[in-house]
């Protein structure tokens, strides 16, 4: 390697050491770290570390109130509120990062082919795109899913499905200021083909706002994951999800019975609002 | 390019937009489940069975023929027959399109002066504490599921304060007031959702402004500061957000759905709901393709309002 070559990647690395640098400064990144960290630490161990099983309850104990053995209380099957919080992050917490790695993949690919080639097969695939934004996303989601049948692996399929063409969007535009760029035209008169170009010359140049793109995306993605649950086209009982949770028991909180609903509740705020934080984070950090 | 031209050329965009969406509509509901009959009776029903109800609704004629029909059907306002309530489709979609326009029209009553309110607000105070509250509480409250709000505004003000009904349904013969106050809690979950839009939009919108050259001149030639907000930095400061509010109507739409689930409201989001559960294909279609249409006209409308608000836009100074 020689000396210029040797700095170029020093800068780099030091570009990127700075980067870093503001994001661990940034305070309302770090909370929204933890947060998202916690859960997924709960996703991943939770059902091993809760005190009690959150799957078959005490009949005899139904809808008690928060105590000293249960922190949290029991749902109206006698089950334990706080275990299943703790093990209830982990559909989730599945479901939607499977369902954005997949919308990212799909969309980045058709905002290559769209902005890379431009024409008749930009201005079609644009006009689909359009269609399909006309449509908000949750009920776009439900008309796929009553038709397809609703379990976990269709609701990452649909959400992926339809994040594509919004993350195909940021891509195209990405690439069109690309496209422009010398090393593209050096590219093309080596002779490269149209796949290499798109996805090994123009692709590594536009990772931030895809990455960016996604994170936003994973907030969208949990947000659409507990309302689809929420209305029971989503995660599937016997699951402890959150969203599942509030929706078995919203009817009781005229009852008083507010426990059965507050815990889950706060958890999905939590951590959508912790997920967002996050993504703010690295958008201010690779934007600045 | 002319301001007619304009329309034009957007009406247009807007009629192809809607025909490549009744395809999707119609492939959805058609196409994904294979076969209608079998996904209305279950796996365990008889083959004949499967066959007979398929042949009654029309689902085993060619996919072309039955698009055709019910797109011909649909344009003249025919929605067909509802599978459940075995009568038209339209009157439904019709009834619960105005419901849901009542608590829409309250959610934005609410939140546009809100929004603006506390976004120009903010740009005021630009880099104060006010200004960044404003910003975080604006982010936070946009991303919460609707759900999620909801239950804990139940929670509050219907269950421990009491001071709200927690229904959305005001009882028959009530009068307009009355109606408004049903639609307050159920309107909030929305309010929260659009606030952070908005009032980041206006924020943005009056920085700029206020950074603007005729804005230094009009404070130089010695107008009032009130004037200077009015007259010259709101009149432009605002505009991009007419087009945000706009595009929002479709998530207020989305929205719609979970509020009035929640609520026990009988609107379009509730109506779409059902037909999901029944799987009621033919009130699934038109009320999904109805959302379509009334979004793609409200963005249609907001395109144009800005573009006829914008004098450069209007006198065909730029494209």
């Amino acid at each position: 390697m020689d000396m210029a070559e040797a700095r170029k990647a020093d800068s780099l690395k030091s570009a990127r050491y700075e980067r870093l640098r503001l994001l661990a400064r940034s305070w309302t990144f770090m909370i929204g770290l933890i947060i998202v960290l916690f859960w997924a630490g709960c996703a991943l161990f939770g059902s091993a570390l809760v005190p009690q099983d959150p799957f078959n309850g005490d009949l005899l104990n139904t809808l008690a109130p928060p105590s000293a053995d249960n922190w949290f209380g029991t749902d109206q099957l006698g089950r334990d509120v706080f275990s299943r919080v703790i093990v209830g992050a982990r559909d989730i917490l599945t479901v939607a990062p499977l369902a954005t790695i997949l919308g990212t993949i799909l969309g980045t690919t058709l905002g290559l082919i769209t902005g890379y080639f431009r024409g008749l097969v930009d201005e079609s695939i644009s006009r689909v795109i359009d269609a399909i934004l006309a449509l908000p996303l949750v009920i776009i989601a439900l008309m796929s899913l009553v038709a397809l049948g609703t379990s976990n692996t269709t609701v990452v399929i649909v959400i992926g499905v339809f994040f594509a063409p919004i993350v195909a969007r940021t891509v195209r535009s990405a690439v069109l200021s690309e496209r422009e760029l010398d090393y593209v035209a050096a590219a093309q008169l080596r002779g490269e083909n149209a796949f290499y170009i798109m996805f090994a010359e123009i692709l590594p140049n536009i990772v931030p706002p895809i990455l960016v793109e996604s994170t936003v995306r994973l907030g969208y993605a949990i947000f659409t994951v507990a309302t689809l649950s929420f209305i029971g086209f989503g995660i599937q009982p016997p699951s402890p999800d959150w969203g599942l949770a509030v929706s078995e028991s919203y009817g009781l909180i005229n009852g008083g019975y507010w426990w059965t609903v507050m815990f889950d509740a706060c958890a999905i705020a939590s951590l959508v609002v912790g997920v967002n934080l996050v993504a703010d984070g690295i958008q201010g950090a690779l934007e600045s | 390019m002319s301001f007619s031209r304009l329309l034009l050329k957007r009406l247009l965009l807007s009629v192809v937009t809607l025909w490549l969406l009744s395809l999707i509509v119609f492939a959805g509901a058609q196409l994904l489940p294979g076969d209608v009959g079998r996904a209305i009776l279950g796996p365990l029903a008889d083959a004949r069975a499967v066959a007979n109800l398929n042949h009654q609704l029309g689902a085993d004629r060619p996919l072309i023929v039955q698009y055709l029909d019910w797109i011909g059907h649909f344009v003249i306002g025919d929605m067909s027959m509802s599978y459940t309530f075995r009568s038209p489709v339209a009157p439904f979609i019709i009834n619960a399109m105005l419901n849901s326009l009542k608590l829409a029209a309250v959610a934005f009553a609410l939140v546009v002066p809100l929004g603006i309110g506390g976004g120009v607000w903010a740009a005021l105070h630009v880099g104060r504490p006010l200004d960044r509250l404003i910003s975080v509480i604006g982010l936070s409250a946009t991303v919460l599921p609707e759900f999620v709000t909801g239950i804990v505004l139940i929670m509050i003000f219907g269950v421990w304060l009491d001071w709200l009904p927690i229904t959305a349904t005001a009882p028959a013969d009530a009068d307009p007031f009355t109606q408004v106050y049903y639609l307050l809690l159920p309107s909030l979950p929305l309010v929260f959702v659009l606030f952070g839009y908005i009032a980041r939009m206006a924020r943005a919108g009056t920085i700029e402004a206020l950074d603007a050259d005729y804005t230094r001149t009009a404070v130089l030639k010695g107008l009032p500061r009130r004037t200077v907000l009015w007259r010259h930095v709101l009149r432009n400061a605002l505009l991009p957000t007419i087009t945000v509010i706009a595009t929002q109507m479709g998530y207020l739409i989305g929205g719609l759905v979970v509020v009035e689930v929640l609520f026990h409201y009988e609107g379009i989001g509730s109506l779409i709901y059902i037909a999901a559960r029944g799987k009621d294909f033919p009130m699934l279609e038109a009320g999904i393709l109805s959302i379509g249409i009334v979004y793609t006209f409200a963005t249609l409308a907001a395109d144009l309002l800005y573009s006829a608000l914008n004098p450069r836009i209007r006198f065909g100074a730029v494209e």
